[in-house]
């Protein structure tokens, strides 16, 4: 808007006239409970205008001493409180977790366990892409798209219902194997909620992918360097939408994922679009992965899905009731559960965020001495003041979304 | 996975042998116990020796081995893109005037984890830009993760601050 001229005026362009306006920073409070952050987080903002100066980010609101909880019982109880660090996906953290004690252990799970285990987790990471993908949308005013995020959501909850009885905790793997196998009409019923979710996403992709107002919040917003991601250990879809193909079931294949055949897409910016595309794509991809544990779990037909290690098996009910070895047997694995040899190690697995890693410190005995949960939620969220250094504060919004911070797993 | 790491190890021995106290490779991951003065210098050989290249520290933490002396260890677990590698480097601390090196000017995500060890173990690291607690409010008593803190342990109600 160009100035109006008065004669005499010390204003000779907008400029002049900016420059002369006492302005100060304001600092904002956003959080701990506020409609856009979907978890407790606190933003102190220092703000010039819109745009934002300076950021605090202040968490630890949903700390529960998981880590201290952990090394206060035995190595059994400590599988469900992993389900409560990220509650999108709570599989992948059991999955991270009992691989990690296994590798104390020293245990190699049966292989029909392995393909059910990518499974779960496979469907645990939609379901997490899919919140993000949702939230983000309800979170600029967008509710049509989420709610076909949901119904894809709720229908991975429903199989993951199927397969072991709880849809958000599920308390699934064990140590040395699964709860149990896969449920009879699973793999039929799963079928159907692949087509079906694939026309959700299509749906998804029709509103969201193409719509301008999505693509002018999304695009050149949160950017954040390949270099900058590995200095602050970021991991996930945020450093491969940056264009670092890191994917650990890629790089360091655990379980069976070396046997499956999957692509790992990569984004060419880093910026918020680039977060989105790269999520969506994830899902397809898991969708992929999904039909082929389906098929390769019928050929494979039935067997066992735990290892036959009494430390950590426990004996059939049949003859508990019925021989004092298995009484006895039960008893001390109810009470003390596996004694896990001493020593230390290091397990790290690829959830939906980033790298998952455990590392356990066993000094022998039912309890542990450290179970330190590497949560990628927490690192993610590190680097968010540089990403956000001058941007608009609206811009906040997405960016957050996209590192999917999940207050469970970030504070545990 | 027998080869995970170890090149590490060997360029330690070769380059720093008097800041290594032991080394191991359990279940396949090597393991450097240092000298605590020396930490940096470790990382930082690590990070800039070209067969090495950890450019990524994944994690920090400790583990309270009370009452084993001595108490403390410092555990960072390193990766390294371009070789496909982890090592996991540790610093053992003593319990009195608890205190290591920041790793803050060779890795920017030491930041945020050496603020959760300080918080939760009560570790000061010297030269950290911003050492306050991260995930405990600042009215917090004591340094939750410590062997001797009871769980069951009750805090002082704390008023709002403005």
């Amino acid at each position: 808007m160009a100035l109006l001229q008065f004669p005499g005026s010390p204003y000779q362009s907008d400029d002049d006239f900016e420059r002369d306006l006492h302005t100060e920073h304001q600092l904002l409070n956003m959080g701990p409970s506020h409609p856009a952050t979907h978890g407790t987080v606190k933003f102190l903002i220092e703000l010039d205008g819109e745009n934002i100066v300076n950021l605090d980010i202040q968490v630890g609101y949903l700390h529960r001493g998981f880590e201290k909880e952990c090394e206060s019982g035995t190595w059994y109880q400590c599988i469900p409180y992993t389900d409560r660090l990220n509650y999108n996906s709570a599989i992948l953290a059991n999955v991270g977790f009992c691989m990690a004690v296994e590798k104390l252990l020293g245990i190699e799970t049966p292989e029909r366990c392995q393909w059910i285990r990518v499974l779960a987790s496979e469907l645990s990471r939609i379901a997490d892409h899919l919140t993000r993908c949702g939230a983000a949308c309800l979170e600029l005013q967008a509710m049509t798209p989420f709610l076909y995020g949901i119904e894809a959501r709720e229908l991975t909850w429903d199989h993951l219902e199927m397969l072991c009885g709880a849809r958000v905790t599920s308390n699934y793997i064990r140590i040395g194997g699964v709860k149990h196998g896969l449920t009879p009409g699973f793999a039929d019923s799963c079928r159907a909620y692949i087509a079906r979710t694939r026309e959700l996403l299509k749906d998804f992709d029709d509103v969201v992918t193409s719509n301008r107002i999505f693509v002018d919040r999304l695009v050149g917003t949160g950017v954040i360097s390949r270099e900058d991601c590995i200095r602050y250990a970021v991991t996930g879809p945020i450093l491969r939408s940056a264009g670092e193909p890191l994917d650990l079931r890629k790089q360091q294949p655990y379980l069976v994922y070396d046997e499956i055949d999957f692509d790992v897409p990569i984004g060419e910016v880093g910026d918020n679009y680039d977060r989105y595309l790269v999520c969506v794509e994830e899902m397809h991809q898991s969708l992929r992965i999904v039909e082929q544990c389906l098929a390769k779990l019928e050929q494979l037909g039935p067997g066992p899905v735990n290892v036959a290690d009494p430390r950590v098996r426990w004996p059939a009910k049949g003859r508990v009731f019925n021989h004092m070895e298995e009484l006895i047997q039960q008893f001390k694995s109810v009470t003390e559960g596996p004694r896990v040899p001493a020593g230390e190690g290091y397990l790290a697995i690829e959830s939906a965020n980033g790298e998952l890693g455990f590392y356990l410190v066993s000094d022998g005995s039912a309890v542990p001495v450290k179970v330190r949960c590497r949560p990628p939620s927490l690192i993610n969220l590190a680097p968010m003041p540089d990403m956000l250094k001058g941007a608009l504060l609206a811009d906040l919004i997405p960016t957050f979304d996209f590192i999917n911070m999940i207050g469970g797993e970030c504070d545990r | 996975m027998e080869s995970f790491g170890s090149a590490a190890l060997a360029r330690l021995q070769q380059d720093l042998p008097e800041a290594l106290r032991e080394t191991h490779a359990q279940h396949g991951d090597a393991t450097a116990v240092v000298e605590p003065a020396r930490i940096l210098d470790v990382l930082r050989l690590l990070r800039d020796d070209p067969q090495c290249a950890f450019d990524v520290l994944s994690d920090v933490t400790a583990v309270d081995y009370l009452p084993r002396r001595p108490r403390f260890e410092v555990v960072y677990h390193l990766y390294s893109i371009r070789s496909n590698q982890r090592v996991r480097i540790k610093a053992p601390v003593e319990e009195a005037d608890a205190h290591l090196a920041s790793a803050v000017p060779l890795y920017a995500s030491a930041n945020w984890m050496e603020r959760e060890v300080f918080d939760l173990y009560g570790i000061r690291f010297d030269g950290h830009p911003d050492l306050r607690r991260l995930l405990l409010y600042d009215e917090f008593d004591g340094h939750p993760l410590r062997k001797d803190y009871p769980k069951e342990r009750r805090q002082p109600l704390v008023g709002p601050r403005n």
